[in-house]
């Protein structure tokens, strides 16, 4: 097909527009990337927000993984988050989701009422840390895992995934004798894994990145996520006179690297993961905001 | 794939049932769907105890609910009927946080809502599909980032040391500004913020409705003499016009959430003017200051306008033949 010239101007734009967009969202990256490795003889020179450092150091990177650092025992925390809170999850989703794709369920309708509605109408922020009080949740690890237990939106689209599944299926194992437990672990859990993927993945993003359940449940900073210990670097300050209190200790470092490199190396730190991982999952995320919407 | 369907099953009110009939018949119904019901009972006693218990919770909204009587307080603290509301509506905060939830989530949606549209109007004209799919990983990757390394971005890229901005500034031979503490540049940086982190998210459902447009359309334009322009405005548009539709409906509904998170990490007392929303108010007033029953009122102020909202967009929804959330 021919273009006319119009068409091939438009096209030059269009392609050096989408590559300044692209350059817009890698920038930030990349800055604070940099200015990570600064040293600190540079930075005494040059100050911080360096596009090319002269030499790579690693100085900030050493003091925050250290493993007696508050920032590694929070990476270990948010680890154990996004393990046993993703594994929680699923395992109360799933049988949700499926049990409300069954077509000929009792009540049916009233249980999906029953859940939707908590998707429009909540208490609010007062009464549920309350609930979570009162419970005897704060200051604990499950603070950060209970109340995000279920995500009714994210169970609505593992639904609509397996009412997708042919019911003959299931009507074909029933002939066969098969029992409701065998027919959900050996034919339903398999035939659904590609929805329990995304929505997993989903649940693990969504538990990496969270910190305010953590900021306002918990007091002991040794039970702080990675995301609430960035925090704190970034609003507090370093707190390096403070040895026993600071978030980070530098007693034994004679020369502790600059602040914004320190946070610049943190801000790297806490998105590594998800950065790692993004390639081979990207798809799952974009297949997700489809799945159950998209219907053909 | 020729149609997006956000609808849930359409919910009949047969549960619970009225006559004595049907109620043995859901009886029956139970037990033969005991196996069920057993795998739910966890899920929903999630339910009951951390979304239900909670509104049962906003009764202390009518109290003077004393704290440090922890579960007994629900019912023991003096009733005050409706005081914290008029105290809210009273007070001169009221318009002050009213007016910045609103402007704030406006301003989100004047610049937020059509620029995942047009990007991915854009990126539909793209021939090379590995050039496209370049840039459409590149432009959703901060969807993903948490909110406390954005709002860690967005400081370091607007700090008065050096940060990329101040170079731009000194460039052009100003001084270095510290942006986050002027109010007249706050609400841009919000409305920035968001722009950067979801307008390549917001573009796939769009990009997915358009590949579902019957390609034979194209080709008949082309026969017709339509350009490309001309077929983006005739054909693509009108196209993808019942998810805009529908993007456009549920976004109003959700205009009360103007970006809590966001706003907490970057605001500070000398920009409370022009960024203190209802979230942060009921947060500071509520979880800092204590004042649970207060704060109580102001959340369930703000629910209850926002499920009108909600239940007002979606009738909209079904006005203009949407299928609607419920």
């Amino acid at each position: 097909m021919k273009l006319s010239r119009g068409e091939r101007i438009f096209e030059v734009f269009n392609t050096f527009f989408l590559v300044i967009l692209s350059s817009i969202f890698l920038i930030p990256f990349l800055s604070v990337l940099s200015t990570s490795f600064i040293s600190n003889a540079e930075y005494v020179r040059r100050g911080a927000f360096i596009l090319v450092p002269e030499k790579i150091d690693f100085g900030a990177y050493k003091l925050l993984l250290n493993s007696s650092s508050t920032v590694f025992t929070a990476f270990l925390v948010s680890l154990s988050r996004v393990v046993v809170g993703t594994f929680l999850n699923l395992a109360l989703t799933f049988p949700l989701a499926y049990v409300l794709s069954r077509p000929k369920l009792t009540g049916r309708s009233f249980l999906t009422m029953f859940v939707f509605f908590t998707m429009i109408f909540s208490g609010g922020l007062v009464p549920n840390f309350l609930v979570v009080e009162n419970l005897g949740l704060v200051n604990s690890f499950w603070s950060m895992i209970l109340p995000g237990l279920i995500n009714p939106w994210w169970m609505l689209i593992m639904r609509n995934f397996i009412m997708g599944i042919p019911e003959e299926l299931h009507e074909a194992a029933v002939m066969d004798g098969a029992s409701p437990w065998t027919i959900m672990t050996r034919i339903m859990i398999p035939l659904s894994m590609p929805a329990i993927a995304t929505i997993g993945l989903f649940y693990a993003v969504w538990h990496w990145n969270s910190w305010f359940d953590a900021a306002i449940y918990l007091s002991d900073r040794a039970k702080y996520p990675l995301q609430l210990v960035l925090r704190a670097i970034l609003e507090a300050g370093l707190g390096y006179e403070s040895t026993g209190t600071g978030i980070i200790t530098a007693s034994e470092l004679t020369e502790p690297p600059p602040g914004e490199v320190l946070k610049a190396a943190m801000i790297i730190v806490s998105t590594v993961p998800i950065l790692i991982v993004y390639p081979f999952v990207q798809k799952y995320f974009v297949k997700g905001v489809m799945v159950g919407s998209v219907k053909g | 794939m020729d149609q997006i369907d956000l609808s849930l099953p359409k919910i009949s009110p047969s549960f619970p049932p009225k006559k004595s009939g049907q109620f043995l018949e859901t009886l029956r119904g139970l037990k033969r769907d005991r196996f069920y019901y057993l795998l739910i009972i966890l899920p929903l006693l999630y339910f009951l105890v951390f979304r239900y218990l909670p509104m049962l919770g906003v009764v202390i909204a009518f109290q003077d609910y004393d704290p440090f009587l922890g579960i007994e307080g629900f019912w023991t603290s003096p009733w005050v009927g409706f005081t914290h509301f008029t105290n809210f509506i009273k007070s001169i905060f009221f318009w002050r946080i009213i007016g910045n939830t609103l402007i704030i989530s406006g301003l989100k949606l004047l610049f937020g809502f059509p620029a995942p549209i047009i990007l991915a109007l854009l990126l539909n004209e793209v021939r090379s599909t590995l050039f496209k799919r370049a840039v459409q990983n590149i432009s959703y990757l901060p969807h993903f980032l948490s909110m406390v390394v954005v709002a860690g971005l967005v400081r370091s890229m607007l700090t008065v040391q050096g940060g990329l901005f101040n170079q731009i500034v000194r460039l052009f031979g100003g001084d270095p500004i510290a942006f986050l503490t002027y109010p007249e540049y706050f609400r841009g940086i919000l409305v920035g913020t968001t722009l950067w982190q979801e307008i390549g998210w917001g573009a796939i459902l769009y990009l997915a409705a358009m590949s579902t447009i019957n390609i034979e359309l194209y080709e008949a334009a082309a026969m017709d003499g339509a350009n490309k322009f001309q077929q983006a405005l005739n054909i693509t548009l009108p196209g993808i016009a019942y998810v805009i539709a529908i993007q456009l409906i549920f976004s109003i509904g959700g205009l009360l959430n103007a970006g809590f998170e966001q706003i907490l990490l970057l605001y500070s007392p000398g920009v409370y003017g022009v960024a203190d929303i209802i979230d942060t108010y009921v947060y500071r007033n509520g979880l800092l200051g204590r004042q649970y029953s207060f704060a109580a009122a102001v959340g369930l102020f703000k629910s209850l306008i926002a499920l009108l909202l909600m239940v007002g967009a979606n009738r909209v929804a079904k006005w203009v033949g949407q299928p609607g959330l419920w």
